[in-house]
């Protein structure tokens, strides 16, 4: 394999926000794992980051065949989980992802969705919950060729910031070519809602309790309907327990 | 049970703390059921937050004793936990949280800071069942989320309920009579009987109107205006004041 070189991160914009040093110790990244989803076929994978990682997944999914892929980024100090998908006619592509993270942890998600054929429908929803001076940051992409009518793409990115020292990035990207498609798309990251927090304490549960309480729907939009929900789901809370 | 003694509290706003409650004292014992009416802005919400805790609601002087214990150096989940229960005037929606999951983790976390037994699943809806009929609230609205989609007249029934599974000792309520029909009106004022009309429990009833207090009988009714306590008296002052106004009682130099 020849060498790449790093990415300038300021520059390239895919990796614009990675943190060069942390880079550097992983670098040079194996090539993403190629995968075909046979017509009609169903693929399912969910990755779980508990160290500093890239994982890099391609997927290319033939007529009518089904995908879905769901990541706990919630490890150690670094983690990045990079996915495309190329979606034929009529296929279905289902994305969910959560990253937590506190002190200076440095969490990603790029996902890039393309609607290479009529009909194929999609879902990307992901959720960020930071803490101290960690970041996360996803990159959504939805990109719908010329004549790719009847596409069913939805994308939701989320990130929530339980101190005013946290970061989230995101970057909510659509490209379409197509004329008979329906994308639907929101952005929103913001804190706990405050009122909300004095009313679950005033029924006397501790504030830790009742951020996780707060938290848990809101990181459970991203999990629902994965074969392993319980057991993602339950990774994930334990991961932000640990933060509040 | 409680004394409030020459409280005095400010609000964090746009330009600093502006002061609110400006030495107010009040006593309430056991058993008694007392209405605090008064004009809008007089403070009348900001003593119910004071009470409970609420993050930038800031004691600037006096004192508040709670069955002997400081209740300002209590943080707002122990003194829900030692027995006081704040009923919203605005109950908040929590989306994604459910009505019966919420009141179990509160319950169990009282009791648990009590010292006491968790209660299981089956107890627990048991108890939810029983103060939702009361209330005559479906039981299916305590399966969806905290008061999300509810109309002002479910949050409040919703918010007795709570208040009957959490079953307080003292509990402040505040305008639990606005956004009622006269239906709902009812049964709000018969469920405030039913969960804490006891000799060992004690209400503090804020209101603007008259008419929650034909069901919540009080022992006593003050009116609060610019953040004191102007003037005390039996039941028959609330009337007065719905006949004359609070204008009137301003006049009197009160």
């Amino acid at each position: 394999m020849t060498a790449i070189a790093l990415p300038d991160t300021r520059n390239v914009e895919d990796w614009r926000y990675a943190p060069q040093a942390a880079l550097a110790e992983l670098w040079p990244l194996e090539a993403p794992e190629a995968v075909t989803v046979q017509a009609g076929q169903t693929f399912a994978r969910a990755i779980v980051l508990e160290s500093d990682d890239v994982v890099q997944l391609d997927l290319t999914l033939e007529a009518g065949a089904r995908a879905a892929v769901h990541v706990v980024n919630a490890g150690a100090g670094y983690g990045r989980v990079a996915v495309t998908a190329t979606l034929g006619e009529g296929a279905d592509f289902q994305f969910g992802g959560v990253q937590l993270g506190g002190g200076t942890a440095s969490r990603e998600i790029v996902a890039s969705v393309t609607h290479a054929a009529p009909g194929a429908t999609s879902r990307q929803i992901m959720r960020s919950v930071v803490a101290g001076q960690a970041s996360a940051t996803v990159l959504g992409r939805i990109a719908v060729s010329r004549g790719a009518n009847g596409t069913d793409a939805e994308q939701s990115i989320r990130a929530m910031l339980l101190d005013r020292t946290a970061v989230a990035n995101a970057r909510p990207e659509l490209e379409i070519f197509a004329d008979d498609v329906k994308c639907a798309h929101g952005c929103a990251v913001g804190e706990l809602d405050a009122m909300g927090l004095f009313y679950l304490q005033s029924r006397g549960l501790e504030p830790a309790r009742a951020k996780a309480l707060m938290l848990q729907a809101f990181l459970a939009e991203a999990l629902v309907g994965v074969e392993d929900e319980e057991r993602l789901l339950a990774l994930a809370l334990a991961r932000l327990e640990a933060l509040l | 049970m409680l004394v409030i003694d020459n409280l005095h509290a400010a609000v964090a706003g746009p330009n600093g703390p502006k002061p609110i409650l400006k030495g107010l004292s009040l006593t309430v014992n056991a058993g008694e059921i007392h209405a605090i009416m008064g004009p809008n802005g007089a403070g009348k919400s900001t003593l119910g937050y004071t009470l409970g805790g609420r993050p930038g609601y800031t004691v600037t002087g006096g004192s508040v004793s709670f069955e002997g214990q400081d209740l300002l150096a209590l943080p707002a989940h122990e003194r829900a936990a030692a027995g006081l229960f704040l009923g919203f005037q605005y109950p908040v929606e929590i989306p994604g949280v459910s009505n019966v999951h919420f009141l179990r983790e509160a319950l169990n976390a009282q009791r648990r800071q009590r010292g006491e037994a968790p209660l299981s699943g089956g107890e627990f809806l048991k108890l939810a069942r029983e103060k939702a009929a009361l209330l005559r609230l479906d039981m299916d609205m305590l399966k969806r989320p905290v008061n999300v989609g509810f109309s002002g007249g479910e949050k409040k029934r919703a918010e007795m309920v709570q208040m009957g599974i959490l079953d307080p000792k003292f509990a402040v309520l505040d305008e639990t009579d606005s956004g009622l029909d006269i239906d709902a009106l009812r049964i709000c004022g018969e469920g405030i009987n039913a969960i804490m009309r006891h000799p060992g429990k004690a209400v503090l009833l804020i209101t603007h109107y008259q008419r929650l207090l034909d069901y919540v009988k009080p022992d006593f009714v003050h009116v609060l205006a610019d953040g004191r306590i102007v003037r005390s008296g039996g039941p028959e002052l609330a009337l007065e004041l719905e006949r004359e106004g609070y204008e009137a009682l301003e006049g009197t130099g009160a």
